[in-house]
């Protein structure tokens, strides 16, 4: 079998550099398309200190989506928004410095097909993959194609996946786990859910690989407590609601930066 | 004199309506696409099919349920009027005769007998015309066990007096406001639903879609339309086989249960969708609630609302193992307009005293478009699966006459 480490692409060595020197991860999500300047929100996540950045390409059909990010993607369908024009505003804006990933649904993959997909994404400076609805099973007709292309290719564990399954899916799974937290979809949550801690532990033991965890964090408090558990978090709804409530780029920067803040406190803690 | 050799097709290979290849495929179709925490809920379900299916003890009862409260087996009523205005011999397979006037019952039986054998408690259903919600909100009543069912709102307009029924029937229904608020995001929204109800709910879906093992298991559980007519056609029919067995599609589990009873026979098999939601005969490859199949697209991959008068044919795809007939050429696949099957609705009606859903009048529209062209020759024996009752339809029928 391949080391894992030595297989690490861009993503996960980005990754694992920051997690190793006690850094907290933090990974915010954007609907590409969202707003006519929507590029600035990657600037200020980078600025509020970001350390990578996930940017969704809306699908019509968004069957793990919770109502935010719902209707973030019809606001940017609607707005014109596709995987072509994304990608090209992605492809004419500078670097932010920290590695961006795509997410979206396998039908917009398959729809010009994993290879040509790939090397648009490359092409637009894109570094990792995620697809909700193709998991570890289904996953052979992208993960080479992708590797070829030097798009690292995330794949998602469940508080419900078994733990041999969770360990094909940890040792495939490239440039970093995302541990799903809670079975539900993705959405604002009064609270981390226990199956958090229960599921980063269960990963754990089978992969070094930074482990992020998503689904529900929304608070400074709830990111605080994921941290306990994982190397750090994906916030995606908390995000979208506050731009659908019309926040500017300015206005999430402040709201990350106390997400960040959270982040580092809790690796500053004594151990 | 019949002339029907030339218009017939090989037997196809064996194993044709089959169980499926490994990891749920038909073809290149099928597949289990479905989010992770869905995954191993989806694998719970095959592997208590697998168990039940070869189970005498669960057949036994799924037969006796089938018989005494859905009431069947439905017979087989030769259209005697319209057939000798068509010239060809048109037999319909009535399940509209069945308990809640459609084939969706045949289905639901099966799934929530699983459901209680697997110690479910709850039913989670999508409904489009909603026939499969009251289906399901009956099955869970005999079953004693609660149902959820999402409905698009649009739909909830159309079929009022199902969502009534429904609720008559103890089911909670919840309007879905997104997207074209139909049939597609009710089935988006139960199944967004279903991840956080694995633990004590079965979604229990209605057509032959969805992620692996449920395009295969609400096939099965149809297949009982296909196996009674077969014993039926070989008792009735002079030929034994009718020439064309004929069902409306929209996911396509009324015609996946009656091909099935055909498929190792040379009857031509024909699936009639509406023309606004043909993703059999119009759909590009693409993966959507669970199944790769084939669906309607626009140029950037988003899936387009499927438009049709027949709620039930209002989804922009099709079951995988169409799309996998069709390529194999087994099933053709055809379309008919919203005024065609009007006019077949009413023309049946005043033949032969049966007012059909309108999703079952695209079948028949077909058969008529068809006589007419002579794309079936004058002679030939049609099967055609009443897929249900027009009741439901009513109004909408009253509104455009």
């Amino acid at each position: 079998m391949t080391n894992p480490t030595l297989a690490a692409g861009a993503v996960e060595r980005h990754l694992r550099a920051r997690r190793d020197t006690g850094h907290g991860l933090l990974m915010p999500y954007v609907t590409g398309g969202i707003t006519p300047g929507w590029t600035d929100y990657l600037r200020a996540f980078a600025a509020a200190g970001a350390d990578a950045i996930e940017v969704g390409l809306p699908f019509s059909d968004p069957t793990l989506d919770g109502v935010t990010i719902q209707q973030a993607s019809g606001t940017a369908l609607a707005r014109g928004a596709s995987t072509r024009r994304i990608l090209a505003d992605l492809s004419g804006m500078p670097d932010v410095g920290v590695p961006l990933v795509v997410s979206t649904y396998y039908n917009l993959v398959l729809h010009d097909g994993p290879e040509a997909f790939c090397a648009a994404l490359r092409r637009a400076g894109v570094g990792g993959l995620i697809v909700p609805d193709l998991p570890v099973h289904e996953a052979d007709e992208l993960t080479d194609v992708a590797a070829a292309a030097e798009i690292e290719l995330a794949l998602l564990a469940s508080p419900a996946t078994p733990q041999p399954r969770l360990a094909e899916i940890s040792c495939r799974s490239r440039g970093f786990v995302y541990a799903v937290s809670v079975m539900g979809t993705t959405g604002e949550r009064a609270a981390l859910a226990a199956s958090a801690a229960e599921l980063t532990e269960r990963v754990r033991r089978v992969t070094d690989r930074p482990v992020l965890l998503g689904f529900g964090i929304s608070t400074p408090d709830q990111a605080r407590e994921a941290r306990r558990h994982a190397d750090g978090v994906v916030v995606g709804a908390a995000v979208m609601r506050r731009v659908l409530d019309g926040a500017g780029p300015d206005d999430l920067r402040a709201f990350l930066a106390t997400l960040r803040q959270a982040l580092d406190q809790e690796c500053d803690r004594p151990r | 004199m019949r002339h029907l050799l030339p218009w017939r097709e090989p037997v196809p290979p064996d194993g044709t309506m089959g169980e499926p290849r490994a990891r749920g495929r038909f073809g290149e179709y099928g597949g289990r696409y479905a989010p992770e925490s869905l995954v191993e809920a989806c694998r719970e379900v095959d592997e208590a099919f697998r168990e039940a299916w070869v189970d005498p003890g669960f057949r036994g009862a799924l037969a006796r349920l089938l018989a005494v409260h859905a009431g069947r087996p439905t017979p087989l009523t030769p259209a005697g009027r319209l057939s000798e205005a068509l010239g060809v011999q048109l037999y319909l397979k009535r399940e509209d005769l069945t308990h809640t006037g459609s084939h969706k019952i045949n289905n639901v039986l099966g799934q929530a007998l699983l459901a209680t054998r697997m110690g479910r408690r709850r039913l989670i259903a999508e409904t489009g015309a909603g026939q499969h919600g009251v289906a399901t909100a009956t099955a869970a009543a005999l079953l004693g066990l609660e149902a959820t069912v999402f409905m698009g709102e649009r739909d909830i307009e159309r079929q009022a007096l199902n969502v009534f029924r429904m609720r008559m029937l103890g089911a909670e229904v919840i309007p879905v406001t997104t997207g074209s608020r139909t049939l597609k995001d009710a089935t988006s929204e139960a199944m967004r639903h279903w991840v956080g109800a694995t633990g004590d709910s079965h979604y229990c879906i209605g057509s032959v879609v969805g992620p692996d093992p449920y395009p295969w298991m609400v096939r099965e559980f149809q297949r009982v339309i296909g196996d009674e007519a077969r014993g039926q056609c070989a008792a009735e029919l002079p030929t034994g086989v009718p020439d064309y067995v004929v069902a409306c599609v929209g996911g396509g589990s009324n015609a996946a249960g009656t091909f099935a009873g055909f498929a190792d026979t040379p009857a031509r098999l024909v699936g009639v969708e509406a023309e606004g939601g043909a993703g059999a005969a119009r759909g590009r490859l693409g993966v959507l609630h669970g199944c790769r199949s084939l669906f309607l697209q626009d140029d950037d991959g988003q899936i387009t609302e499927a438009q049709s008068l027949a709620a039930g044919l209002d989804y922009p795809g099709v079951g995988p193992e169409h799309a996998h007939l069709r390529d194999l050429g087994r099933a053709r696949y055809v379309t008919v307009t919203d005024d065609e099957a009007i006019g077949a609705a009413v023309r049946l009606a005043r033949t032969e005293g049966i007012l059909p859903a309108l999703e079952s009048a695209h079948a028949l529209a077909w058969v008529i478009r068809a006589a007419d062209t002579g794309d079936l020759p004058a002679g030939s024996t049609v099967l055609m699966t009443l897929s249900g009752r027009g009741d439901k339809d009513v109004s909408t029928l009253k509104e455009l006459l």
